[in-house]
Order: structure tokens, then sequence, then C-alpha cells
């Protein structure tokens, strides 16, 4: 009985100095990881699920094209419109968009440049086909289907 | 002399530091977006030349997918109402037909493993060989986008799964080998060879 009388007398704090240290790792790790959305999306965005997804090696060479009905349909209707960057675009004005892109990037890249279509699952494909034609016309010709990961119902 | 006067330590006092780390750390947790830069990957076909000759395909080495604007399937001149998953096995079916190889599809066909030789019903109204049959996939002004990327999606997994299962891996693992690292770059091009994934989208109908 002594015995074990003589264990419980230790202390039973448990020591916080390195909690400060762990929380700092957590931040640390979330300060690295965060990406700032740098542009309001001002179309709705619900984008369909798929299984066969591939994942883009490098980044840099991304452009992004929102598709979807505005949210705002007060203002803009309820018509699917295309954006870019923050502005709101025809489809046939998008080899403009294309080549700004392309000036960003280094000779030897430009022809690499993907073209990453993130499109509401409830738009008709009308406007994606022509969106399709603009793009193959200005020879941006690698496109991305941007799609979640899931189980169709 | 300092050492006469017991004025301590000047310490900050620390006890704060984890409450603003916490703070710091929740403004961070909130405001993360885990990018996820995931779709599927399509090469457009270049723009049309004026003077494009016509290539002419055989009916049997073409698998035709059509979508209307009420977002009906017509497969194969038939009304489809399947799952996805029985187009995906329909399509497998069709790419690995070897109806009538030429000298390359029979290399391909050799380079198979046996369960997936077995399969090959070699019927005549179907593809001659993987290097010859085309996906294609034409689509309605009016059909959804959502039953689109489902048919692409479907197409991509078929012929995924066929290179997976050449090569002795999920699909799913196919997909994520890294064409950085040399072996898995072998693997990648092992599954791919003699089969090219042809999938054709057609300009969708007015």
């Amino acid at each position: 009985m002594s015995k074990f009388k003589k264990s419980s007398s230790a202390s039973q704090d448990i020591p916080t100095a390195a909690l400060p240290d762990i929380i700092f790792m957590l931040l640390f790790f979330f300060m690295v990881t965060t990406v700032m959305r740098e542009q309001e999306i001002l179309v709705k965005q619900v984008l369909p699920k798929a299984d066969q997804l591939s994942k883009i090696q490098k980044k840099s060479l991304v452009s992004h094209i929102y598709i979807g009905e505005p949210k705002n349909v007060g203002t803009y209707g309820a018509e699917p419109r295309i954006q870019t960057n923050d502005v709101f675009m025809e489809a046939d004005e998008l080899t403009l968009f294309v080549n700004q892109e392309k000036d960003k990037l280094s000779e030897a890249e430009r022809d690499r440049i993907t073209m990453a279509l993130n499109i509401d699952s409830e738009v008709k494909m009308g406007i994606v086909s022509d969106v399709e034609q603009t793009l193959r016309k200005s020879n941006a010709r690698k496109i991305l289907y941007k799609s979640l990961k899931g189980v169709k119902n | 002399m300092a050492r006469n006067k017991d004025r301590g330590t000047p310490e900050v006092s620390s006890g704060s530091m984890a409450d603003i780390a916490f703070l710091l750390l929740i403004f961070f947790l909130v405001t993360t977006t885990i990018a996820n830069d995931k779709g599927i990957l399509m090469q457009l076909p270049p723009p049309p030349e004026p003077d494009q000759p016509i290539v002419e395909f055989q009916e049997r080495n073409i698998f035709k997918i059509l979508a209307n604007s009420n977002d009906q399937l017509l497969v194969e001149n038939e009304v489809y109402v399947k799952p996805m998953s029985e187009l995906k096995e329909e399509i497998k079916a069709f790419i690995l037909n070897f109806g009538n190889p030429d000298q390359s599809g029979i290399d391909t066909y050799n380079s198979l493993p046996s369960q997936m030789k077995a399969r090959a019903k070699q019927s005549p109204e179907s593809s001659d060989h993987p290097g010859k049959a085309v996906v294609s996939f034409k689509a309605n002004r009016g059909t959804s986008y959502e039953l689109y990327i489902d048919v692409l999606d479907a197409a991509q997994a078929a012929y995924n799964e066929i290179y997976a299962e050449r090569v002795g891996i999920t699909a799913q693992e196919y997909l994520e080998l890294d064409k950085s690292k040399d072996v898995e770059k072998r693997m990648y091009e092992q599954g791919k060879a003699g089969i090219p994934k042809a999938i054709s989208i057609a300009e969708p109908d007015k």
C-alpha cells in the first residue's frame, strides 16, 4: 500500500512549456500552405465530380477561366458568363486574355500553358464549346476541366 | 556593484505567447484554401486548316456517343440508359476488341497480360485494334456540362484502366505516376504503348 502512495506524490501537471512551440509549428505550416485568393469569383462555382483526375505538375503554367451563372443576377443577368481575372468576357475576346497570360511566361514555356476551365456543373455545353474553339484558335490547346474527386450518383 | 542589487533578471512574460500564436493560427486556418488544381486533362486538336484532307474511318472503328439537349445518350445508335460504369466497360471492350489487327496490332496484343487477352472478343463488327479505335463523343449545345464531364470521365477511365492493368496497378495509381522519376515514367510509357488515347470530341450541334 505504502508503495503506491509514494508514487502518487509526483506532480501530475502536464508540462505546458512546449505548447507555444507546438502552436507555432502549426502556425508556420498554415502560413506556408495558405494561398490568399487573389481574385473574387463573380460566378457560381459548383464543380462537377469526376474520378480520373490528373494533377498539374507546374502551377505557374496554369491560367484560370471561370464560367457560370453570375452571382449577382440583378446586375449581370442569369445567363452563364465567362470570367477571367476580375472581368467578364465574351468567348471571342479570350484570345487577348490567352496572349496576356502567355506573355507572363518565358519563351520556352509558352506552348505548355494550361487553361484550367472552372465550369459550373449547371452550365450548358454551348458556351463551353465556344470557349474551346477560341482556345484552339489562340493556340492554348492544353486544357484542364477542373473537377472534384467524388463518386457520381 | 551590480552584484549587490538584486534586480532580478528582466523577463518578458511569455505566458500569453501561446494565446497570440493561437490567434494567428486560427486566422490562417480560416483563410487557408488548400489549392486543388485537379481535373481532367485534355488536349484540343489544332485549329482546322482550310485544305485539310478528310480522314476516312471505318464505321466499326468508331465508338459513337451522342448526347442531346435533354441529356439523353445515344451510344452506338442505341438509346442508352445504363449507368456510366457500364459505358466504361463497353468502351474497354471496344478498344480491346482486336477484330482485324495488323502487324502493330498483333504486337500490342502479344504484349498484353493473359487475362486481358482472354477478353478480346475479336468481333468483326467492332474495332480492328487499339491503334485504330476512336471513341467519338458529340454533345449538343444544350447538353449539360455535368453529363459531358461524366461521359468524358468514363472514356478516360476506360483508357486509364487498360493502361493500368497492363502494368499491373490500379487506375488511380497509374494516374499518380510521377513522370519525373525514371522507373515510374517507364511504367507510364509501357502502359500506353500501342494504345493511343483517341478520344475525339466533336463540335456540338447548334
